[in-house]
């Protein structure tokens, strides 16, 4: 009991109070009458990394959902005028030293006369300071509700802001990073979706029934895990046809990614269940004359669901790299969808990372993502089972 | 007592653990002292603080555990036997210096509970007591392996020569306890720190390595620091008990005194909740109802007012018990007790000699 | 020789249970089909009786298969073979080893059983009132007010405050989760409980406790326990009568007062010397036992103790001994349990 004293904050035993048995109005008793998902926040809310990670990736997958609002330009609209321009430098002082809101200057383009590139020089005459909520281009909030309004920008088409720079045809590649989150943090969410049902059902299947049920079941898993990942996908991706809707490519896309995602969690579901049969208190149910429905479902289940959401979190960053390394390949998606891997292609050369390296932003994304995934599994992990001391 | 009989003296011993919701006062100023040739039983239920105080020995604590307070000596023989001793404070020692690690396993040495964690399950018996005596004596393999040989049958394992080429899955509990004792007394060391080494056994089997270690204690000439819960064990094997209760000697006094007139109330309690094998069970008295003391050890992160016995001791005195914290006190020369209820009848501190 | 049965009303003068030859095997399997290669005779043609009201005490080293038989009685694990005689309050005198899946239902609301870990045997997600309710709700006792009403009573009863109802058992040291198991055990008001090593994990003084506490509520609700365990002094403490195991089989069985003081097995006899005695004072003699035990996949031939038996002769290495009534209520399991004169661990007062 002691040890689990340790995920309650600001837990205070009073002097002999546990010697006498405590009355139900003592300051424990908050502790004492938490259920599992008390006990595991608790405790997960001491891992100081994995909070972090959590709101990290709050916030990437709120820009996912309100990309339209919160980039400031649509990710297809080509400003002819600013192709190939690389990020803008933000200032807060003037020319003539004084402190004022963020701003940027003016632009002007020219070309190189040997290599016939755009060169960008700042015009300190010009300056745009950057505002919120401004107007600019139209889209359609969640394909449904039509609005202008984004969350900031400098509001004047005739400079436009270019946080992360612009690429080739003049897209903002800050709006495509955010636009491509979409496609690149969901393909991990339903990819790892379908994992779970695959593995859950196999897994439990596997370990609830034992015996032959078991064999074939891991034989299968030892199979597919002996698989090469990348060639598999890619086998199975070139399958696709080219002039699939996008919509679908990407829905394959992500059961490719989970044929070979689910056997990791079908090994955890099975362990677990095994392990779980052998309880005491299970038996102990058998004996109270549970029937087998309630045993698997009020003593079984509970018992490795933190399990699974562990599994499943450090499945996700797998899915995402997957999801980058089939459509960085043309593999897997292609233009005009949006992912980051998508992104990466156009970085596929030397001479474009030499010349334009603000296209490979796209991968600190990724790897922010990947990151902050791993963080929250390990939180997970840790509190995942608060009842080992 | 001639001082050079003393072979470790543990003075106020602090050991804390220092934890993210609480500091655990694991040991919590102890006094002990064993003697040559001696074994000393240490008592005590669980979280009293015994395996502690034997870890703080060999300073084998570990993080986030730390030695805050008191010293250990060891009075180490002189290798000519002379009767002169160095006296080494283990508490200054580096604790992954070379000193220690001299004194850790060839004059001091441990036995645990659980055989299994103390060898290596992918070596064999022979290979670990070969390396634990080339570890610390000048010899050549075949001469350690001689001398394993030759410590196998003298913990009576049968077939020396092969087992010694086993591995420790090969053997029974009893026999892996046979083996882990082989080791630890490879290097004939001067103490022997025994960890609850028979609780996994079963009781025949516990009986054959009590047996065991009284009779190797005898040819050897090694002290032993037995610690246990199981009060017929140590009925069996000490000369002198120690009780232990939340990090703290409460009673210390020789075998006999502490079975037959045990003072501290908690002795007492503790005396009286086993159940006994006597003529009561022959008179067919089906309710022999046990005297039992009342609560249970307090989690490890409280810290007691006063005596850390008094929520549960029934001769408690009002306004003492829970404000003051009882001192040692020697009822008599070799008997200690931390008790209020006599400090009237003697004046409390140190005995005039042990 | 006294009457060693316990004082029983004429009216239970058939014993509360009676096994008979009760068997169980386990195969053991290798390769990849899982073929059978052998079996581990856990439990080989054991027989007892437990009269109402009494403790029958089953003591033996680890893997004698004390624990298997508690286990086979309630049919958690399904015996190989034999006959588990229970008298049933609702179904009468029933063989348990032959009920369909309703009625072993039924049979377990009257036979019960206490687990050895008081962690493992709570399920830490549950509070006490779904632990202890369980088996209420399950078996359709109770439910509701009635329900929260039961389990409360049957907190205090244990020793337990009912508003500890809400909390789940990580709020608990080891001594009250027992006290929540043997709550959670005598909810639905049974006859008979199995108590497996039920104070083994629990600290010298907490022991105590739960030995009273075992002893009080056999007195209040009419129970009657078989209570495994390996801990000799505990067993001669609470049981009436007592069972000793060797390698799956019952060597001896007699009062308690009769096991420790006069024993007819060697077996018992070196068991019961190996007890180390909380007593400073030298021991008479003592036997101490050579060799292993057995295997019980490969048990020796005969007499499955002679290899390790001072006593043994050639008899005991070809043929099995009978488990004989050597005097009124004490069964013993040796070709020579009427001569031997064997010492016990307490003597008879003098006559």
């Amino acid at each position: 009991m002691s040890g689990f004293l340790s995920i309650f904050k600001g837990k205070q035993q009073e002097p002999g109070a546990e010697v006498q048995a405590p009355s139900a109005q003592t300051k424990d008793e908050r502790f004492y009458r938490a259920g599992q998902w008390q006990l595991v926040w608790w405790k997960f809310r001491r891992h100081r990394l994995a909070n972090f990670a959590m709101i990290v990736l709050g916030i990437l997958y709120f820009i996912a959902a309100f990309a339209e609002f919160v980039s400031p330009y649509d990710p297809l609209h080509r400003f002819k005028d600013f192709s190939a321009k690389p990020p803008s430098v933000i200032y807060i002082r003037d020319t003539e030293g004084r402190l004022r809101l963020p701003f940027v200057y003016g632009a002007i383009r020219a070309r190189d006369p040997v290599t016939m590139r755009p060169v960008y020089k700042e015009d300190t005459t010009r300056i745009y300071p950057i505002k919120l909520f401004v107007r600019g281009d139209e889209y359609k909030f969640w394909g449904l509700f039509p609005s202008d309004l984004h969350l900031f920008g400098t509001g004047d088409p005739q400079m436009p802001l270019f946080i992360l720079g612009s690429d080739h045809l003049g897209r903002d590649v800050l709006s495509r990073i955010f636009y491509g989150a979409r496609i690149s943090l969901t393909v991990g969410l339903i990819g790892v979706f379908l994992s779970f049902i695959l593995g859950l059902v196999l897994g439990g299947l596997a370990g609830y029934f034992g015996g032959l049920v078991d064999e074939a079941v891991m034989r299968i898993i030892d199979v597919l895990v002996s698989l090469p990942a990348i060639p598999l996908w890619m086998a199975l991706a070139a399958a696709l046809p080219q002039d699939w809707p996008q919509l679908r490519t990407y829905f394959y896309v992500t059961i490719i990614l989970s044929i070979l995602g689910w056997t990791s969690l079908a090994r955890v579901v099975r362990g677990k269940m095994l392990s779980l049969r052998e309880e005491d208190y299970v038996m102990s149910a058998k004996l109270d004359g549970e029937s087998e429905w309630q045993i698997i479902a009020r003593y079984m289940l509970p018992g490795f669901t933190s399990y699974i959401i562990v599994s499943l979190t450090m499945a996700i960053p797998g899915m995402i790299l997957g999801e980058t390394a089939l459509s960085f390949l043309g593999i897997g998606l292609h233009p005009p969808t949006i992912s980051w891997g998508v992104m990466l292609q156009d970085a596929q050369n030397v001479q474009t990372i030499a010349q334009l390296p603000w296209l490979l932003t796209p991968v600190v994304f990724v790897i922010t993502a990947v990151l902050m995934f791993n963080f929250l599994g390990d939180g997970l992990r840790d509190a995942a089972d608060p009842y080992v001391t | 007592m001639p001082e050079n009989q003393v072979l470790v003296e543990i003075k106020d011993l602090h050991t804390y653990f220092f934890l993210a919701e609480g500091v655990v006062r694991a040991v919590d100023g102890v006094d002990l002292v064993i003697k040559r040739r001696q074994t000393l039983g240490v008592v005590g239920e669980s979280g009293c603080g015994k395996s502690i105080t034997s870890l703080s020995l060999l300073r084998l604590i570990p993080p986030p555990g730390r030695i805050t307070q008191g010293e250990i000596l060891y009075y180490k023989p002189s290798a000519g036997d002379n009767g002169s001793v160095d006296v080494i404070n283990i508490t200054a020692l580096n604790p992954n210096g070379r000193e220690i690690r001299d004194i850790r396993g060839n004059q001091i040495s441990m036995v645990f509970q659980e055989p299994m964690t103390a060898m290596s399950p992918v070596r064999t018996v022979g290979q670990q007591i070969i390396e634990a005596i080339m570890l610390h004596q000048k010899v050549n393999k075949a001469e350690a392996r001689k001398r394993a040989i030759e410590m196998l049958a003298r913990v009576k394992m049968p077939k020396p020569e092969r087992t010694i080429d086993d591995y420790p899955f090969q053997l029974s509990g009893g026999m892996r306890q046979r083996a882990v004792i082989a080791m630890a007394l490879s290097c004939h060391p001067h103490l022997l720190i025994a960890d609850e080494p028979t609780t996994a056994l079963d009781v025949t089997t516990e009986a054959q390595i009590l047996d065991l270690m009284r009779s190797l204690q005898n040819e050897l000439g090694m002290a032993i620091m037995y610690i246990t819960h199981n009060l017929g064990v140590v009925a069996e094997m000490a000369e002198e008990v120690a009780v232990m209760y939340l990090g703290k000697v409460v009673e210390q006094t020789d075998v006999k005194t502490i079975f037959l007139e045990p003072l501290h109330p908690y002795t007492q309690g503790l005396l009286s909740s086993i159940p006994r094998l006597d003529e009561s069970i022959m008179r067919g008295e089906k309710r022999r109802r046990l005297q039992m003391i009342k609560g249970m050890v307090p989690d490890p992160y409280t810290r007691l007012k006063g005596c850390p016995f008094h929520p549960r001791c029934p001769k408690v005195i009002g306004d003492v018990c829970d404000q003051v914290e009882p001192a040692s006190i020697w009822v008599r020369p070799g008997h200690m007790v931390r008790c209020h209820l006599y400090a009237e009848a003697v004046k409390s501190g140190p005995a005039p000699s042990h | 020789m006294p009457d060693l049965m316990p004082q029983s009303s004429p009216a239970s003068s058939e014993p509360l249970l009676v096994v008979e030859g009760l068997t169980k095997y386990f195969p053991i399997r290798r390769g990849f089909f899982k073929r059978v290669v052998g079996q581990v005779k856990a439990v080989d043609h054991v027989d007892f009786y437990v009269q109402e009201g009494e403790t029958l005490g089953l003591v033996g080293e680890s893997g004698c298969g004390k624990t298997t038989t508690g286990r086979c009685i309630l049919r958690a694990i399904e015996p190989t073979d034999g006959r588990i005689l229970f008298r049933d309050p609702k179904l009468g005198r029933v063989d348990i080893c032959k009920l369909d899946k309703e009625q072993i239902r039924l049979v377990r609301r009257n036979i019960r059983m206490i687990f050895q870990d008081p962690y493992a045997s709570l399920n830490p997600r549950m509070t006490l009132l779904d632990i202890v309710g369980a088996p209420l709700r399950a078996m359709g006792l109770a439910h509701g007010k009635e329900l929260e009403d039961r389990v409360a009573q049957m907190l205090q009863l244990v020793g337990l405050r009912p508003e500890y109802m809400r909390r789940y058992p990580h709020a608990f040291s080891g001594g009250q989760r027992q006290r929540i198991g043997l709550a959670r055990a005598l909810a639905p008001y049974p006859k008979f409980v199995v108590c497996d090593e039920p104070v083994s994990a629990l600290d010298v003084s907490v022991q105590a406790q739960i030995l009273n506490l075992l002893e009080d509520l056999q007195e209040q609700m009419g129970l009657t326990y078989l209570f495994v365990a390996h801990d000799l002094s505990v067993v001669a403490h609470i049981s009436d009568r007592v069972a000793v195991m060797y390698v799956g089989k019952i060597v001896e069985l007699a009062s308690t007062a009769e096991l420790f003081s006069s024993p007819k097995h060697p077996y018992t006899e070196a068991l019961l010397s190996a007890i180390p005695l909380p007593d400073p004072r030298p021991r008479e003699k003592r036997v101490l036992l050579t060799g292993e035990v057995a295997n019980p996949a490969n048990p020796p031939s005969g007499c499955y103790f002679h290899p390790r038996c001072s006593y043994a002769e050639e008899i005991c290495k070809t043929h099995e001994p009978e488990f004989d009534e050597v005097t009124p209520g004490h069964y013993v399991k040796c070709h020579f349990g009427r001569e031997l004169s064997l010492t016990g661990v307490v003597r008879m007062p003098d006559r």
